[in-house]
């Protein structure tokens, strides 16, 4: 299919990754090959054919919900740009 | 001869009967760091005056890739977005190797960044070399884990794999490599690129090696909710019962258009030989492997899409400087991630996003499981599947890094492997004229990883390839 500058753009910000006008020419040329590539997959029929969201037939791994040993703030924070006392610390969200 | 030239097993003898202490593993491990490193780049951040007193290792050494989690010791997974970062706590096959008395090298493998590559190109601290020739690529993702291994900067390594990132790099260098099967090994402390898919295991000199640490790494953890609880047998009991009777089914579909003419008769050689062992082998068909590539770049980019959000610049790494929250995201992750990891985020972004959902993620999803029959089919009726690890030897430095759909090509054959679960292991099997390593890729059925060694072993000890030695 073809993938139009708007989409990726768009898909960009939802991604939260700020593209400068030259990446987005470029990345909409590799995605437009790598979609076309992919686009193969179209020729298959699956109507019957279940997911595979998991290879293991695992489901609802459940354990006690009792309290256990965690992460000390101090050692949780240790590697965060930026704290404040015991919270992350960001740029201000509300006015 | 350096211990660093030693396989473990032989430096565990060696060891046990304080023949040598382990300061004197590090000691030659250093000394060849010195030596050569400067030229292959196996290590993400090495600087000979890094180099600490060899007096305060407490065991056998082994290197660990750059995105699993050592305590306080840096884990960036070689991106400018995890600088800095030490770990608060091991991964789970960390702190199983500490409890073994394995100790943990301090410098850790290169890799692409976040393991999104087949060269170890993409990498924020430069490229890898392989040993057997520099202007060649390593593989990747786990290059530098390989490179280290077959260089002799290691005694053994831990790499990941969620595409073939164990095996095609243990293919390029000439040495083993194991993909585990899915749940097997814990993935807690990895830090996580598609989570259906990685898989943490060995690189190694020889099959015995990787038998012995996938017997250490393997196991039910709590701590990761796909880790399977079932008893992980003895692995080096698979050593030594020979190939004879085993049945191999040979897929037509990988030894088509594409595959390097001297790699198939490396590999119709190594066939050979396994035949000659007792083995019998048949051509079998796996009809849905031509759609494994582009089902991965659905699937693997739309998990790591979602894994990677957490590299925000909140909670760890670097963080660029802005007023408003969802600008300090975006030149955060703009500023922070490469080229190839942007174009993966962006990919399955909008392979997940509405209106594309369905026909992107959701048939990628439903020819997974066409993937899967296919190998349930197969096991059937054989014991394992045998096929080349890549269609090509090393490439280039430089080859493809302008074309990344050829890049992806280049896993064409590891990639089903992840999609179905199974445990698949690289061993070396000869060497194009040009001298580059080739690799022979096992396969098997789930938690069948003592047929892989089975195999893998007879082969090993009825040939020498694995003795050879690149000239650094």
């Amino acid at each position: 299919m073809a993938i139009d500058k708007e989409t990726v753009k768009y898909v960009a910000h939802l991604a939260r990754i700020e593209l400068r006008p030259e990446e987005l020419d470029k990345l909409c040329r590799q995605l437009h090959d790598i979609l076309g590539f992919i686009d193969q997959l179209s020729s298959l029929d699956v109507k019957e054919v279940k997911p595979a969201s998991h290879i293991l037939p695992i489901c609802n791994v459940l354990r006690e919900d009792e309290p256990r040993k965690s992460l000390s703030p101090d050692k949780a924070l240790k590697n965060a740009p930026s704290r404040e006392g015991d919270f992350f610390s960001v740029p201000k969200i509300i006015e | 001869m350096g211990l660093n030239q030693f396989t473990a097993h032989e430096l565990m003898g060696k060891l046990k009967s304080r023949e040598i202490l382990p300061r004197d593993i590090l000691e030659d491990l250093f000394a060849r760091l010195k030596e050569v490193e400067p030229r292959v780049k196996a290590y993400a951040r090495f600087k000979p005056e890094g180099i600490p007193s060899p007096e305060q290792s407490l065991g056998l050494p082994i290197t660990i890739k750059d995105n699993i989690c050592t305590e306080g010791l840096k884990t960036e997974c070689c991106s400018k977005i995890l600088v800095n970062f030490r770990p608060p706590y091991d991964a789970t096959v960390v702190a199983k190797l500490k409890a073994a008395g394995v100790s943990i090298f301090p410098f850790k493998a290169n890799m692409d960044e976040f393991a999104f590559g087949s060269s170890t190109e993409n990498s924020c601290f430069g490229t890898t070399r392989n040993p057997w020739d520099l202007e060649y690529v390593p593989g990747g993702s786990s290059g530098g884990s390989a490179a280290a291994v077959a260089g002799d900067e290691a005694v053994w390594a831990l790499g990941s794999d969620t595409g073939g990132s164990i095996r095609q790099p243990a293919s390029f260098c000439g040495v083993v490599g194991l993909k585990p099967t899915y749940g097997l090994v814990s993935r807690f402390g990895l830090v996580a690129f598609a989570s259906s898919l990685d898989q943490i295991g060995p690189i190694t000199k020889d099959v015995e090696d990787a038998a012995i640490l996938t017997g250490i790494i393997s196991g039910y953890d709590p701590n990761d909710s796909t880790s399977v609880n079932q008893q992980v047998p003895d692995y080096t009991g698979s050593l030594g019962k020979g190939a004879k009777g085993l049945k191999i089914g040979i897929p037509k579909e990988y030894f088509i258009e594409g595959l390097d003419a001297e790699v198939k008769d490396v590999i119709d050689e190594a066939l050979n030989k396994l035949k000659f062992l007792g083995a019998v082998s048949k051509e079998v068909s796996l009809p849905h492997t031509q759609y494994a590539v582009p089902v991965y770049y659905i699937i693997a980019t739309a998990e790591a899409s979602s894994n990677l959000a957490r590299f925000d610049g909140v909670q760890y790494g670097y963080r660029a400087s802005s007023d408003e929250l969802i600008e300090m995201y975006k030149k955060t992750r703009a500023e922070g991630f490469g080229e190839e990891a942007k174009r993966r985020i962006i990919l399955g972004t909008f392979a997940l996003s509405h209106g594309y959902y369905d026909a992107y993620y959701l048939r990628a999803l439903k020819v997974r499981t066409l993937i899967k029959n296919d190998f349930d089919a197969v096991f059937r009726d054989f014991d394992c599947i045998i096929t080349p690890t890549s269609p090509t030897p090393a490439f280039r430095i430089g080859e493809k890094t302008q074309d990344p759909l050829k890049m992806y090509l280049s896993d064409i054959y590891t990639i089903s492997v992840n999609l179905a679960g199974i445990p698949a292991i690289s061993i070396p099997c000869g060497f194009t004229k040009k001298g580059l390593p080739v690799g022979l890729q096992i396969m098997a059925k789930p938690f069948d990883e003592e047929t892989i060694f089975r195999v893998a072993h007879a082969f090993e000890q009825n040939t020498e390839w694995h003795k050879i030695k690149p000239k650094l």
